[in-house]
C-alpha cells in the first residue's frame, strides 16, 4: 500500500496548511545538522504530497522526538508529530505496527537512541 | 387596507442570475393589498428611485416594499425615496433576497420560491404599518478624548481649532504616550519628541482644550449628544496651582529605587517625579507605593524642598462629572512583556531586549544617554541581532492572531541607526516577511539592507542561550537551507503590541463593541472605519487596530472631522423605532429594566385607567431619546405591555404567518 498525504495526515492530525512557513521549528530543532530533511521541509513536503524522499530518508530516525518545533511553533502545527507520523507509515508498511530492532536500518549512528522507541515512550507516558 | 407597491431589484446579476425576478413580480402582484409591482436593474440608481417615487403618485400608494439587497445597505436610501414622494419613510420595508437569497443558493427554482417567501412576509408586514415620527434630542457642543496620545491629542486639536470645546482624560501623569518614549520616527528618521512636544504644547495651552491628567474614566451615562461622564482624578500629592515643576524636589527626594516607567524600567526613578522632561502639564507627582511619608510618616524633605509649598500629602481622590455630546475612544496600545517566551532568554538576560527598551537606549534622553550599550555590562555591542513577530502571528496562547504591524519598518530604522551611529556594529534582522506596505516604507527598509548593509535572513530564531558573557543564537536560513548558530551581544525583540488594558472596562462603560483581541469595533471596517457602532462613540488611533504614527494621525483627524460633524448639529433626531410600554398591560416587574442595555427604561407611579377602575401603578416608562430600538425588552415583558415601533409583535407574527402560508 503505497502511503499518501491523506494517510500522514490522519495519522499525525496535523495541518499543514496553518503553516507560515517561518522556520522556527528547524531554528529550533537540536538534530538540524543531522537530518538531511529538516522541520519545515517535513511540513513543505507532506503539504506538496512530495512524500517518497521523506519514506526513504534516515531523517525519519534522527529526529530526537524532543518536540521543541511543537512546542515553539507559533501557528501550532507540530511539525514533530508530521515526522512520527511517516515514521509511523514506513514501520505499517511492513505490515507490523511497531519496530523490529533487527530491521532498524544498519546504518544509523549506534550513539543515538532507537527514534521510534523514544517516541513511543514519550506519547505514552502519562 | 394599505395600497402596496412592490419593486423587485436585479442588483445586476447578483439577484437576477439565481433569482427569476419576473415570476417575482407576476407572484407577488397576487398578494393581498398589492396594486402595483415591478422588477429593475438597479433600483437604488436614481432612475430606479424614480421608478418607485412615480409609481408612489400615479397609484396613490401608501406602503412599499423594495426587495433587494440587506437593509443595512440601502434602507435609508429607500426611505428617503419614499419620504420624497410623500410618503411616512417608515411606511417602507425591504425584502432582504440578495444576502438572504440569491447569494445563498446556486438552484433558480429554489432562489425563487425564497424570493417571493419573503416579499410575502414583507408585504404582510407593511399592512400594518404605521407612520412614525422620530423625536429630536439637544447637542452638549463638548467632546470627550480618552487618552492623550499621539492620537488623543491630534483628535482634540481638530476639535479644538472648529470651536468646540475638549476634555483630554489620560491615566498617566503627563499627556504624550507612546509616541513620547521614540527615538526617531520612521521613514523620515525626525526626532519624535521634535515633532510631539510641539502638539503637546498645543495641546496644553489651547483654551479650548482642558486637561485631565492622571485621571481615569469612572462611569459613563446617557447617549448620543448628551453624555454624562464622571472622572475620577488620582490623588498627585502636589497642588497643581502651586507646582512650577521645577524639579528641587524630585532631586531631594531619598526614595529612588522605583523602575522608571518612561524607560521602560531600565533606570530608577524617585518616589517624587516628573515623568520627563517635557511632560505636560510639567507637574510632580508622588508615587504613594514608593514614598518615604506614606510608609512611616517620616521624612517630608520634598515639603521643606518646595518654596512653592504645592506639597499635600493629604490630597484625596476626586470625582468630577462632565456633560458631553461626543466620546472620542483613543486608549492605545502597549508593547507585551515577552515574558512566556522562555527559548529567547528575556527573564534571564538582561541583553535581550523588546524593541520599545531598545528605543530607550537609542534615545538620547533615555536610560544610557543614547549611548548604544549592553545593558549587562554597559559596554558597546559588537554585533545585534533582531527577531521579528515575536508573539504576533500565532495560534498559541501566548501568541496575538495579527501582524502588529509597525516592527517591520521600527526593525529597519533601529537597524539603520545602530549602522549609522557606529558602522562596525554588524547587525542581523530575523525575519519571516518583510511587510512595508507605505508610502516610501520599502524603499527605507531596502536602504537598510542596501546602503547600510544590515544582514537580513528569512527565517526564525528557534533559541537564544547564553555562554561566557554572550548571547548564542540558533536559527534557520531557509534560503540557504541551513542552521546558523552565531553570537550576539545584545538581542532585541520585535514583541507584539496589545491594546490597553484599560481599553476593556471602558468600551463596557461605553457600551462599545470589541472583537476577540479587545480592539474597538468600527461600525463599518471600510465605510465607517472612525466611528464605534454605538453612536456619539468615535475611534482614534491603535485602540481600533495595529497602526503606525502617519495613519493615526490621519484617524485621529478623521474622528475629529467625524465629532465636529455631531457637535455642530443643535438637535439630534432619534431613532423612531423604539420601544413603547402599554401601561394598562404593564406589571411592574421590572424585568424590561433589568435587560436594557441601555438604561432607556425606568419606572414610573402613574394613574392608569384600567376597565374602568382609576389607580397608581407602577409602570415601565421608556426614554425615547435613549432607546436603541434593540427589542429585548419585547421580548422579555412577561406581560405583553412592551412593544417595538416598526417591529410590533402583530408585525412579527404576520411575517411569520406569510412564511408559514
Amino acid at each position: 500500500m503505497a502511503v499518501d498525504k491523506e494517510t500522514i495526515l490522519r495519522i499525525s492530525g496535523v495541518n499543514p496548511r496553518q503553516c507560515m512557513k517561518c522556520g522556527k521549528c528547524s531554528g529550533t530543532c537540536p538534530a538540524y545538522n543531522e537530518m538531511e530533511y529538516h522541520p519545515h521541509q517535513f511540513v513543505s513536503m507532506v503539504e506538496n504530497g512530495n512524500l517518497e524522499p521523506l519514506l526513504k530518508s534516515e531523517s525519519l530516525y534522527l529526529c530526537l522526538s524532543c518536540m521543541a518545533c511543537v512546542q515553539r511553533c507559533p501557528r501550532q502545527v507540530a511539525p514533530g508529530k508530521l515526522v512520527e507520523a511517516v515514521r509511523l507509515a514506513v514501520v505499517r508498511q511492513q505490515n507490523m505496527d511497531h519496530l523490529v530492532p533487527d530491521q532498524i536500518p544498519a546504518m544509523l549512528d549506534p550513539e543515538l537512541p532507537q527514534q521510534a522507541i523514544v517516541s513511543a515512550f514519550r506519547k505514552y507516558k502519562k | 387596507m394599505q395600497k402596496i407597491g412592490v419593486f423587485v431589484c436585479w442588483c445586476g446579476s447578483n439577484i437576477a442570475a439565481t433569482v427569476d425576478v419576473a415570476a417575482v413580480v407576476e407572484a407577488l402582484k397576487k398578494q393581498p393589498g398589492v396594486v402595483y409591482a415591478t422588477d429593475y436593474q438597479y433600483m437604488c440608481s436614481a432612475s430606479g428611485q424614480n421608478l418607485i417615487k412615480d409609481a408612489i403618485k400615479e397609484y396613490g400608494l401608501t406602503g412599499v416594499v423594495v426587495c433587494s439587497c440587506s437593509p443595512r445597505m440601502h434602507e435609508a436610501t429607500f426611505r428617503k425615496t419614499v419620504q420624497a414622494a410623500g410618503l411616512n419613510p417608515y411606511m417602507l420595508e425591504i425584502a432582504n433576497i440578495r444576502e438572504q437569497c440569491s447569494w445563498i443558493h446556486k438552484d433558480i427554482k429554489e432562489g425563487t420560491e425564497k424570493a417571493i417567501i419573503l416579499g410575502a412576509a414583507a408585504i404582510a408586514k407593511v399592512q400594518l404599518n404605521a407612520p412614525l415620527y422620530s423625536q429630536t434630542s439637544p447637542v452638549v457642543k463638548r467632546a470627550l478624548v480618552i487618552g492623550g496620545g499621539i492620537a488623543g491629542i491630534q483628535t482634540a486639536l481638530d476639535i479644538a481649532d472648529a470651536g468646540f470645546e475638549v476634555d483630554i482624560v489620560e491615566k498617566k501623569p503627563t499627556i504624550g504616550g507612546k509616541m513620547s518614549q521614540l527615538d526617531k520616527t520612521f521613514p523620515t528618521l525626525d526626532c519624535a519628541a521634535c515633532i510631539l512636544t510641539p502638539k503637546m504644547v498645543d495641546a496644553g495651552a489651547h483654551e479650548k482644550i482642558n486637561l485631565y491628567t492622571y485621571c481615569e474614566v469612572e462611569k459613563v451615562e446617557g447617549f448620543v449628544g448628551n453624555f454624562s461622564v464622571t472622572i475620577k482624578q488620582k490623588p498627585r500629592y502636589i497642588d497643581a496651582t502651586k507646582c512650577t515643576g521645577c524639579g528641587a524636589c524630585v532631586e531631594k527626594c531619598p526614595s529612588k529605587k522605583t523602575p522608571n516607567e518612561f524607560n521602560m524600567g531600565l533606570d530608577n526613578r524617585t518616589a517624587i517625579y516628573i515623568p520627563f522632561a517635557q511632560a505636560v502639564p510639567k507637574l510632580a507627582v508622588i508615587d504613594k507605593d514608593a514614598c518615604i511619608h506614606f510608609k512611616n510618616g517620616k521624612c517630608g524633605l520634598c515639603v521643606r524642598t518646595c518654596e512653592a509649598g504645592a506639597i499635600n500629602y493629604d490630597q484625596t481622590e476626586e470625582f468630577i462629572t462632565r456633560e458631553y455630546g461626543a466620546i472620542v475612544v483613543a486608549t492605545g496600545f502597549n508593547q507585551i512583556k515577552p515574558t512566556n517566551f522562555d527559548e529567547y532568554l528575556y527573564n534571564q538576560s538582561k541583553d535581550v531586549v523588546t524593541s520599545l527598551e531598545f528605543e530607550r537606549i537609542m534615545n538620547a534622553a533615555g536610560p544610557t544617554k543614547g549611548h548604544l550599550v549592553r545593558p549587562s555590562n554597559g559596554k558597546q555591542p559588537k554585533n545585534i541581532v533582531f527577531v521579528q513577530c515575536v508573539g504576533s502571528r500565532g495560534t498559541s496562547c501566548r501568541d496575538k492572531s495579527y501582524c502588529s504591524k509597525i516592527c517591520c519598518m521600527y526593525t529597519a530604522k533601529h537597524a539603520m541607526l545602530v549602522k549609522d551611529h557606529h558602522p562596525e556594529i554588524d547587525v542581523t534582522v530575523f525575519y519571516i516577511d518583510v511587510r512595508t506596505p507605505g508610502k516610501n516604507f520599502d524603499e527605507f527598509y531596502r536602504r537598510a539592507v542596501e546602503q547600510y548593509g544590515v544582514h537580513y535572513i528569512k527565517g526564525m530564531v528557534g533559541k537564544v542561550e547564553e555562554a561566557d558573557g554572550t548571547l548564542k543564537v540558533q536559527a534557520s536560513d531557509l534560503l540557504d537551507n541551513r542552521q546558523i548558530l552565531m553570537d550576539a551581544d545584545m538581542v532585541v525583540l520585535a514583541a507584539a503590541i496589545e491594546p490597553d488594558p484599560t481599553a476593556r472596562s471602558i468600551a463596557t462603560m461605553l457600551t462599545a463593541s470589541m472583537d476577540t483581541n479587545d480592539f474597538f469595533t468600527e461600525a463599518h471596517a471600510k465605510l465607517r472605519p472612525v466611528e464605534s457602532p454605538t453612536a456619539g462613540i468615535f475611534l482614534s488611533g491603535v485602540c481600533q487596530g495595529p497602526k503606525d504614527i502617519p495613519e493615526t494621525v490621519a484617524q485621529a483627524s478623521a474622528a475629529a472631522a467625524k465629532v465636529i460633524g455631531l457637535l455642530a448639529k443643535d438637535h439630534l433626531l432619534c431613532n423612531a423605532c423604539v420601544a413603547h410600554s402599554d401601561e394598562t398591560l404593564c406589571n411592574g416587574c421590572s424585568q424590561c429594566a433589568n435587560v436594557c442595555a441601555y438604561g432607556a427604561i425606568t419606572y414610573e407611579d402613574r394613574l392608569v385607567m384600567d376597565k374602568g377602575v382609576r389607580e397608581t401603578r407602577r409602570v415601565a416608562v421608556v426614554n425615547e431619546a435613549i432607546c436603541q430600538g434593540c427589542g429585548a425588552c419585547t421580548v422579555t415583558c412577561p406581560s405583553g405591555a412592551m412593544d417595538l415601533r416598526g417591529f410590533a409583535n402583530n408585525q412579527i407574527m404576520a411575517e411569520v404567518d406569510a412564511i408559514c402560508k
